[in-house]
């Protein structure tokens, strides 16, 4: 990274989701053949630039013409062909590319071009391991500004004015919170930021804290300036270690400059952050178990009123918000509440990240203005399901979410519109299935999840979802009964109305809305005997069309109980006796001649 | 004690000093604990040994055994020092104050250092945590009491309170808690040889008078009669002929107790009256069966002056009886007719000649316990004491100086030992040590050793020891253990088989008459060399 | 505290602000069923029994936990709650053994109450059941989790009141069981052995070892009164069946203790009925104790003692009375002294 500019600029994906798919080796293959060649660039890296569906991802700036582009799927020695035929030659290597910047159009060009990024604005774009690239971009403009020439009244003026709600989930107004925290008696407040995301399948607040941690911190300093908390905490899972290790890097670097500790910005404010290592917990989530954990006891809720604004932390006064939030208001201050309100709905503004997984044929992360259509965000982003199967459902807002069919894909992505269905924004998880999905196996999966996670304090929590999920595995090994649907419609509500935390209040939404919008399963399941989409193991068979098989025999060979039968090159036989539906032999088939059924 | 219970957690500091609260008074050990983890309260610890309560202590002092006047003074220096007295308090409520002063001049915490072992700034700290405290509460037990030092060390820890004003009012106080359930009713009953029931001194005539008529004699002895340890002398010296034990156990209990052994043995005559046969029974020539507390009704004053009711639930075994009845026998038998000694008609009179008994009757006990003083049907208790004026009208100072414990460590016997009780058992252990699950909790005695003496002894934990001091030997369990200091041993005194007090000596303090229990000198003999010593 | 006027089930209700919803129900007899709640415990809202319906609230409140406030209006009986409420039982019993005939704690267990009280005779669900060995590693403290409903009480009472902790919370979800660090048996933790765990548990998961099949509650009586071993005074309650002391209780939030004892004030009777009492008088004769007669032994003393004031004097006889004895008997005591034998040679153990 020289004093000296070279001609093109380097940018490696090194994000956890570039790392998992083998940004290690690019990252080693390409500073090697720097080092040693002559080649007119320099290198860095940058967090997740949303293409996770393309990792390893590195992006070739040419900065004499001002031109970029972004090439995908790389590996050790596919990078060493860019720099040889990019960076050498001068010729882009189009089957490769992902995005060029004067192409919108080209490749997976309309990902981003359908994108308006507020919250995620420097991630993928500038180093989060320096400081130096954030304040380039802007960066602590915002919480100069809100500490030297704005009260913490105006400041929260401000907020409440973005409409900006909060992004965790229950999408609480984030200006009205600070101002209860501001309000709230006591000397000694404490500010939380909540980076304890649990969602499988979601993963926004760690691409942020990875990729632009120091928005999320100037949000923080901002937030606690705001409320007149001296002392914040990141309340961090550990499984984040890239993300802990580059917090840790920006607070050392905050400290370096002053703008964190005793009169910051030359001010006579103080303000701290100390990180909290969580052990995983989903239920630490959810805010009183996350207090408790930081305090240093077993990670359970406890019951609300009093609300963290009143008794929070040590019985003192807390505001606590998601990362997602923080990140979004530097952005705020910068521009003004009302630049942002501009964006999205009458009672939801702004932006909203999606982390887009499962069946959808491009994963990865997506901010939209509220408002934009489940279709907008799941086609025009993400770009359809996978393989141009049909589209059967999504599940909104992970395990505590509900799944939505395709009638209600015009859904605008609100608050109050998403609630309305009975699912919820939640954190923003959005797992699409397709017609391989069997919606009461999706339900019973949810339910594991949350049941497992439980923190077992209150009753209906612990032994409802128990109970739910063992009617569930029932239905899904064909030993349903009719009362089933009734039993877990009810139970499900009692468990609603009575558990303690959101935990187990958004526990059965899975079962309920699928119940709701998949009734005809269910039925398939207890009356017919009949997994459709071919996922419950009790209720399928395994087929070899003879037609097609060529008699290889790999499934022959991976079969765990000698299942399958049959000569070589000729068509094979399954026993359905022995058949443990473990569908190890349909995954290894090479003609697709084995199906389920 | 001052003040109550329920003050200790209305308190914003307090002050243990010579009281393993949880292990000896749990309960209140509760409300220290939660004084601390629910209010905030700032607990100062002036103890030797680590006990549970170091836990939750923001300040630990830990002096050397028998120390405490030294370390109370030097606390009270810098509260001089620095000005954070109650001058207000010592002005209206207080006299002496001014000679005190001038004593503590004496103990600049430097000095105090040396004497005690603290760290002179730990007792600055401590001493601005108790002055400055809204509401700050002293709590002690037989840490302070049981030296030569006892009066002193508890009128250093009066001046304490009077100096910063922390007397009076709610939690505030100096809260002694007394070691068994009935000390403070078997005081107030008189059960002392200088005073009439409710502390009336035996040598007003006045109230010798009252108690004349009252009990329908002509003449009540007006000379103050002797201490239970000067009882003991006068045994072992052939003046006291007949003695009757009521429930003691002393042979266990004293110390020195092969002077105590040899006296009971001079005795012409010796009635013991108690549940079971103890070790002072076993030199009885008449051992009379009693009751427990189960098989009778009356009542039990506690450390916080609450008298409170006993009931009967079930029959005393055989021919066993009331202790009531048994003295009103042997009453009768000696020409004086006690009448009606059933326990409500004993209250009646109790009531009608103690004024701080006067409004307590067993009418009022069916309902809650009462805190004396009591003196009216109508009057509600008094949960604190001393609120306007204290007893004799205005609290005095006294200056205090430190006097070194009786015996200090030498050659010949180079470590330190104190005694005390443990959570499992009680006092001698005649009950205790007859409930099995105790038995299996806590199965024999042991001897507590610093790491470092117990490896310069070459010990681990677990090995049998000699523990010999100038009057007797026992030998018993290694505990090895950083809960006491180096240079000190703990010993608990509930074993007959290796009973502590065979160790400890008869000093007293002279004026409370109460042995020094909590210093001894002690050697300790390990190996071959035990066997050429005969212990207990 | 600010006094405040709230409404519970269409009365209105002046109550003051530091109430919490039970609380404030209790005062004007209105009970609110509850299993996690204790009184000398903090709320802690787990069990989900005693929720109820605020107006206005985004909905139900565990009324142990939440405070009253000016103008709430609380229903407590509404058939929602009342639905709730049995649900949960079912789900409890749906994991709970239906014992009730040999458990230790028939008759005084709170979800014994309950499901009488809500017509729940099985459980509704089916599934799988815990199987807990059960916890006897101790002589005095006996723990069957297969009887546990996780209501924390030993949990809480262990950290808050002795401020101890030897319990907390182990696994999650359906798993989660109290436990000791590691599984330690109890001796091996800091256990006080004071039984406070016993005395909250609400059904027949830990009891205690000593009163183990001495009889249940119907069948003994229980005596108020004051412990006899250190001056705190707690008041205690003698279980007595049959004439003899079975267990030993303390009253919830009655006398100096609150209702807590420390392990000789709640496993401390076993002294009471132990062969080695007393049991008639004895004399010495040829140098050896031997039985006598009540009338032989009390005329020996008296005798003996008026030979002494005879001979040499009243201040040759010493009195020792007892701080182990009652005010009364300590009172008689130093009046036999006094005014019965002329001496002021009166003493006990106080200062030892």
């Amino acid at each position: 990274m020289g004093e000296e500019r070279t001609r093109y600029k380097l940018v490696l994906g090194y994000g956890t989701c570039g790392i998992a798919a083998g940004a290690n080796a690019v990252k080693t293959a390409l500073e090697e053949a720097v080092e040693k060649g002559s080649y007119d660039v320099d290198l860095d890296i940058a967090g997740c630039m949303g293409y996770c569906f393309k990792e390893p991802i590195i992006e070739v700036t040419d900065r004499e013409r001002d031109y970029s582009v972004v090439y995908g799927d790389l590996d050790a020695k596919k990078v060493l062909q860019v720099l040889e035929e990019h960076i050498l030659n001068g010729r882009v290597i189009e089957e490769w590319v992902v995005r060029k910047s004067d192409d919108p159009s080209f490749g997976e060009g309309d990902f981003l071009a359908n994108q308006h990024r507020i919250v995620l604005r420097n991630c993928g774009r500038i180093n989060p391991e320096s400081i130096d690239e954030y304040i380039a971009v802007g960066g602590y403009q915002a919480a100069r500004k809100a500490l030297t020439q704005m009260t913490s009244e105006e400041v929260i003026d401000e907020v409440s004015k973005s409409g900006l709600r909060g992004r965790g989930g229950a999408g609480f107004p984030t200006g009205t919170k600070w101002g209860f925290a501001r309000k709230a008696r006591g000397e000694e407040k404490y500010l939380v930021c909540n980076a304890d995301e649990g969602d499988p399948g979601a993963f926004m607040d760690r691409s942020v804290l990875e990729g632009d941690p120091h928005s999320v911190i100037e949000g923080m300093i901002i937030a606690g300036y705001a409320i007149g908390a001296k002392q914040g905490y990141i309340y961090c899972r550990a499984e984040y270690p890239l993300a802990l290790k580059r917090l840790e890097i920006a607070i050392d670097h905050l400290h370096q400059r002053g703008y964190l500790g005793k009169g910051i910005f030359g001010t006579d404010w103080d303000f701290d952050i100390k990180i909290k290592k969580g052990a995983g917990a989903f239920v630490c989530g959810e805010e009183t178990a996350l207090m408790a954990s930081i305090e240093g006891r077993r990670g359970m809720p406890n019951p609300r009123p009093p609300f963290p604004a009143n008794e929070g932390l040590w019985r003192k006064p807390t505001n606590i918000n998601n990362v997602e939030t923080l990140a979004a208001v530097p952005w705020i201050i910068s521009h003004g509440g009302d630049k942002y309100a501009e964006l999205g709905t009458e009672k939801s503004k702004g932006t909203k990240v999606f982390c887009l997984a499962g069946k959808v044929r491009r994963s990865g992360l997506a901010e939209v203005p509220m408002g934009y259509t489940l279709r907008q965000v799941i086609f025009d982003v993400g770009g359809g399901v996978r393989e141009g199967k049909e589209f059967k459902a999504v599940q909104m807002g992970g395990p505590s979410g509900g799944c939505l069919p395709a009638e209600l894909l015009d859904t605008p992505v609100d608050y109050e519109a998403i609630t309305a269905t009975g699912a919820i924004m939640g954190s923003g998880g959005m797992i699409v299935a397709d017609s391989s999905t069997c919606m009461v196996d999706l339900a019973r999966y949810f339910l594991s999840f949350t049941q497992e996670e439980s923190c077992g304090k209150c009753v209906p929590c612990r032994i409802g979802t128990k109970r739910m999920l063992e009617i569930l595995t029932r239905i899904c090994e064909g030993k349903g009964v009719p009362e089933d649907m009734e039993k877990l419609q009810t139970l499900a509500a009692d468990i609603k109305a009575a558990s303690l935390c959101a935990l187990g209040g958004t526990a059965p939404n899975p079962v309920l809305t699928t119940l709701k919008y998949f009734r005809n399963e269910y039925e398939d399941h207890i009356l017919r005997h009949k997994c459709t989409a071919g996922v419950c193991p009790a209720l399928i068979t395994l087929f070899i069309n003879e037609e097609t098989c060529t008699g290889c025999g790999a499934c022959l060979k991976v079969c765990p109980t000698g299942a399958i039968s049959g000569e070589k090159k000729e068509p094979h036989k399954i026993d359905p006796e022995l058949c443990i539906r473990c569908k190890l032999c349909l995954s290894r088939c090479p003609t697709e001649s084995i199906w389920a059924e | 004690m001052t003040n109550s219970f329920d003050d200790l957690e209305k308190a914003d500091c307090i002050l243990v000093i010579g009281s393993n609260t949880t292990e000896n008074h749990p309960i209140t050990g509760i409300r220290i604990k939660r004084a601390v983890m629910k209010n905030n309260c700032t607990l100062i610890l002036a103890e030797p040994r680590h006990i549970r309560l170091c836990y939750y202590a923001s300040i630990w002092m830990r002096q050397r055994p028998g120390t405490d006047v030294a370390l109370l003074n030097g606390m009270m220096h810098v509260i001089l020092e620095e000005e954070l007295a109650d001058e207000e308090f010592i002005k209206e409520r207080t006299e002496g104050f001014e000679e005190f002063k001038e004593m503590i001049k004496d103990y600049p915490p430097e000095k105090v250092s040396e004497i005690t072992g603290v760290d002179a700034d730990t007792i600055r700290e401590a001493a601005r945590a108790y002055a400055s405290a809204k509401s700050a509460a002293i709590v002690y037990s037989m840490g302070i009491t049981q030296h030569v030092t006892g009066v002193d060390n508890v009128l250093s820890l009066a001046n304490l309170a009077m100096l910063t004003g922390n007397i009076g009012r709610e939690g505030t106080g100096v809260n002694p808690l007394r070691g068994q359930n009935n000390v403070q009713g078997a005081c107030d009953m008189g059960g002392l040889p200088n005073v009439f029931p409710g502390y009336q001194p035996v040598d007003n005539p006045e109230v010798r008078k009252k108690f004349e008529k009252a009990w329908g004699v002509d003449y009540l002895p007006g000379a103050p009669g002797l201490t239970l340890m000067e009882m003991m002398e006068g045994a072992y010296k052939g003046k006291i002929k007949a003695m009757y034990i009521m429930g003691e156990n002393p042979i266990l209990s004293d110390p020195d107790i092969q002077h105590v052994k040899e006296a009971m043995e001079k005795l012409e005559f010796l009635v013991v009256q108690d549940i079971y046969l103890t070790e002072t029974a076993e030199y009885a020539d008449v051992v009379l069966p009693a009751t427990c507390f189960a098989e009778k009704e009356g009542t039990f004053t506690n450390t916080e002056r609450r008298v409170q009711r006993v009931r009967k639930a079930v029959s005393p075994p055989g021919q066993a009886r009331e202790d009531s009845w048994i003295v009103a026998e042997i009453s009768r038998r000696l020409g004086y007719d006690m009448g009606d000694v059933e326990a409500s008609a004993v209250m009646k009179e109790i009531a009608s000649l103690t004024p701080s008994y006067a409004g307590i009757s067993y009418q009022r006990l069916e309902e809650k316990g009462i805190q004396w003083p009591c003196t009216s049907e109508d009057h509600p208790g008094t949960p604190i004491l001393h609120t306007e004026k204290f007893t004799r009208g205005k609290g005095l100072f006294h200056a205090v100086a430190y006097r070194p414990p009786a015996e200090e460590v030498d050659d010949e016997f180079p470590l330190l030992l104190t005694t005390g009780r443990l959570l499992t058992h009680y006092h001698t252990g005649t009950m205790t040590r007859r409930i099995e699950p105790f038995n299996q909790l806590v199965p024999h005695n042991r001897v507590w050793i610093n790491p470092r003496d117990a490896e310069q002894y070459g010990l681990s934990g677990g090995e049998e020891v000699v523990v010999e001091s100038r009057r007797g030997a026992i030998r018993l369990e290694a505990r090895v253990t950083d809960f006491v200091p180096p240079g000190v041993l703990f010993i608990p005194f509930h074993f007959a088989e290796s009973p502590a007090n065979a160790l400890t000596g008869t000093a007293l303090d002279p004026v409370a008459k109460i042995p020094e229990f909590k210093v001894s000198a002690v050697r300790l003999v390990v190996g071959k060399e035990m066997k050429k010593i005969s212990v207990v | 505290m600010e006094e405040i006027k709230i409404n519970i089930n269409g009365r209105d209700i002046v109550t003051s602000a530091d109430r919490t919803i039970m609380e404030a129900a209790r005062d004007h007899g209105i009970e609110i069923p509850n299993l996690c709640y204790e009184e000398r415990l903090e709320p802690y809202g787990s069990c989900r029994i005693c929720l109820v319906e605020v107006e206005g609230a985004r909905g139900l409140l565990p009324s142990c936990y939440t405070r009253v406030t000016e103008g709430m209006v609380i229903r407590t009986n509404t058939d929602e709650l009342h639905r709730i409420r049995k649900t949960i039982i079912e789900l409890l019993l749906s994991d709970h053994p239906v014992d009730c005939m040999t458990c230790e704690r028939a008759g005084n267990c709170k979800l014994q109450d309950l499901a009488y009280e809500y017509g729940v005779k099985k459980s509704p669900f089916e599934g799988e059941v815990h199987v807990y060995d059960i916890l006897a590693d101790n002589p005095l403290i006996e723990r069957d989790y297969n009887k546990c409903v996780l209501c924390g009480r030993c949990i809480r009472i262990c950290r808050e009141v002795q401020g101890v902790g030897v319990y907390d919370f182990v696994n999650r979800g359906f798993k989660a069981v109290p436990g000791t660090p590691y599984g330690k048996p109890l001796q091996e933790t800091p256990c006080e052995f004071c039984g406070q765990c016993v005395s909250t548990c609400p059904t027949g998961a830990i009891t205690s070892i000593p009163s183990k099949g001495k009889g249940r509650i119907w069948q003994v009586e229980k005596v108020r009164t004051t412990c006899t071993y250190c001056g705190c005074g707690c008041q205690i309650d003698l279980h007595v069946r049959e004439g003899k002391v079975v267990e030993v209780s303390s009253p919830v939030m009655v006398g100096p203790g609150e209702g807590n004892l420390c392990v000789k004030g709640r496993y401390g009777y076993g002294f009471i009925d132990h062969p080695d009492r007393l049991t008639s008088p004895l004399i010495r004769k040829k140098g050896k104790l031997v039985e006598a007669s009540w009338e032989e032994a009390l005329d020996l003393v008296a005798r003996s003692i008026r030979k002494a004031v005879d001979t040499s004097g009243p201040d040759s006889v010493a009195f020792l009375t007892s701080a182990r004895c009652t005010n009364e008997e300590n009172y008689l005591m130093q009046k036999l002294a006094r005014a019965a034998v002329g001496t002021n040679n009166i003493d006990h153990c106080a200062r030892l």
